[in-house]
């Protein structure tokens, strides 16, 4: 059995022969498609790793089957940097040591960059823990990644205040 | 995982229809159904994606003064929408207690209806459960049964059922339209979900290949919005399941208790709602003295199935604060920890 399907994967829009109903967005990113910076953490939907952007939200593709997501929109840690410029929110999680082992990092940074975007968190660091709870850090470098994700979300609203401007 | 053949239906009548066939589910977001087909604790052979069927993600104001919520409206979009979240406060702030950011993205309302209990004996194949394969028994009795059901639970099943959500929606009257086989019909949410008697296996009232199209919220529901909470005890500050939660809503007169509406969440295999609470606060002063006997009328008839003694005390405080605190009037702002208990909140009438 093979079920074609379409998906633009950080800007580049490709059919994809899926040979089995059951593969989750998750294993076709990291399997067939060899992005393998999402990670799979517990692939149950409880830890956050797996977080990619998929038309514009933040989930687990651990949990989206990708024969449901014919046609999709999905942007994965490989997708944020411009070249060699890091995104605002890579170089805030290095400036304020968001991440030990790295592992949980790929999830950490989609997960923010998902919640920036929702902008309900404000400057307020109770709301960006609330909205980051969904991504586990064993190394509990979470300290880190809440300056980091306040930093980021500043630098993004700086940087599009001065392009308004 | 077990394989499944996928069909993607074009409108409602196509799927119903899909969906009759014997081992087949309806699949919406997959965020609970996934999870148990990796567990093996699901096994359809043939998943319905209802996911892009049209009309069903909208939220409508009806004529009579009614707000119809699509099946596949995502739990955070329903959280996020002002107008919805400024008429029924308490339902928005059970929304975003629930699960995580990511989870509600992506759930749907009649997804979260269907979401199965977190019973570990449930989801680990190996151990007996009535309720995942039926006169097998029940391991979670006599087994690690501290977060066990407290109200309505049998000998062959002490399951909660774990929706937020469906809390204060049935403390709010909702009904639930279903379409099946043969048509459309409503069910009230008090009457949706099963207690587990001696069929644990039977969890709702949708006969096979019937659907949730919508959620309904009676124009009354919107009488609480200025004094409506949901709180909930959680064992970790945020993305766990209740221990114990509490939707509560009052309409004053005055000084005056006019109307309550009061369940309990986390204690029973379907969200539980107070009537004799209701009665007993209605007409009533604010005081903790008549939230304390609401909230033994509460969990009357309340008995452990286990471990679980400890919740019986636990659900009737976090009914007092959850009284206080919407008497107390609802916050101006989503608090930055929806239904935290342990939110600092000024005023004697906390202090339960």
């Amino acid at each position: 059995m093979s079920i074609p399907i379409t998906l633009t994967v950080n800007g580049v829009t490709q059919t994809i022969q899926l040979d089995d109903p059951r593969v989750t967005l998750l294993d076709l990113l990291r399997e067939r498609l060899e992005l393998t910076g999402t990670k799979k953490g517990c692939d149950r939907g409880q830890c956050g790793a797996c977080t990619v952007i998929v038309d514009g939200r933040r989930v687990n593709s651990c949990l989206a089957l990708a024969i449901s997501h014919d046609g999709a929109d999905l942007l994965t840690i490989e997708g944020v940097a411009q070249g060699d410029r890091l995104h605002p929110v890579q170089e805030a999680f290095i400036a304020h040591d968001g991440l030990q082992c790295g592992f949980c990092t790929p999830g950490q940074i989609m997960s923010a960059i998902g919640l920036i975007q929702e902008g309900h968190a404000g400057d307020d660091p109770e709301r960006v823990r609330e909205g980051m709870s969904g991504n586990l850090c064993r190394c509990g470098a979470y300290q880190g990644i809440t300056e980091a994700v306040l930093e980021a979300q500043n630098a993004i609203g700086t940087a599009s205040r001065r392009k308004v401007a | 995982m077990k394989t499944f053949d996928y069909v993607r239906p074009a409108t409602v009548h196509e799927a119903v229809a899909a969906a009759t066939e014997p081992g087949a589910a309806y699949l919406a977001a997959g965020t609970n159904l996934l999870d148990l087909m990796k567990g093996g604790i699901s096994r359809p052979d043939r998943l319905v994606d209802i996911s892009r069927l049209p009309g069903l993600n909208r939220i409508e104001d009806v004529a009579d003064g009614s707000v119809r919520i699509g099946a596949l409206v995502r739990n955070a979009d329903l959280a996020h929408d002002r107008a919805f979240a400024e008429r029924f406060p308490a339902v928005a702030e059970a929304l975003l207690s629930g699960a995580s950011a990511q989870l509600r993205n992506a759930a749907t309302v009649g997804g979260n209806l269907l979401q199965r209990t977190r019973c570990a004996y449930f989801y680990d194949v190996a151990s007996a459960c009535n309720k995942r394969d039926p006169g097998s028994g029940c391991d979670a009795r006599g087994g690690d049964n501290r977060l066990h059901a407290i109200l309505g639970w049998s000998e062959s099943c002490i399951a909660t059922h774990p929706s937020d959500f469906c809390v204060p929606l049935v403390a709010l009257d909702a009904v639930v339209e279903v379409e099946g086989p043969v048509g459309r019909r409503d069910i009230p949410l008090e009457a949706f979900h099963r207690l587990p008697g001696d069929r644990p296996d039977r969890e709702s009232a949708l006969e096979p290949g019937e659907m949730i199209i919508a959620l309904r919220l009676p124009a009354e529901a919107a009488r609480f919005a200025a004094h409506a909470r949901y709180l909930k005890v959680r064992e970790r500050t945020s993305y766990a399941f209740a221990v114990v939660s509490a939707a509560a809503a009052l309409r004053f007169e005055g000084n005056t208790i006019a109307e309550a509406r009061l369940a309990v969440g986390g204690v029973a295999l379907k969200p539980w709602r107070a009537r004799e609470a209701e009665e007993i606060l209605a007409g009533a002063p604010v005081n903790n003295d008549i939230f304390r006997r609401a909230a033994t009328a509460a969990l009357s008839g309340a008995k452990p199935s286990g471990d679980n003694g400890f919740k019986i005390e636990l659900a009737r405080r976090i009914v007092v604060r959850a009284l206080a605190l919407a008497a107390a009037g609802t916050p101006k702002r989503m608090p930055a920890l929806p239904a935290s208990p342990f939110a600092a909140i000024s005023g004697d009438v906390i202090h339960a």
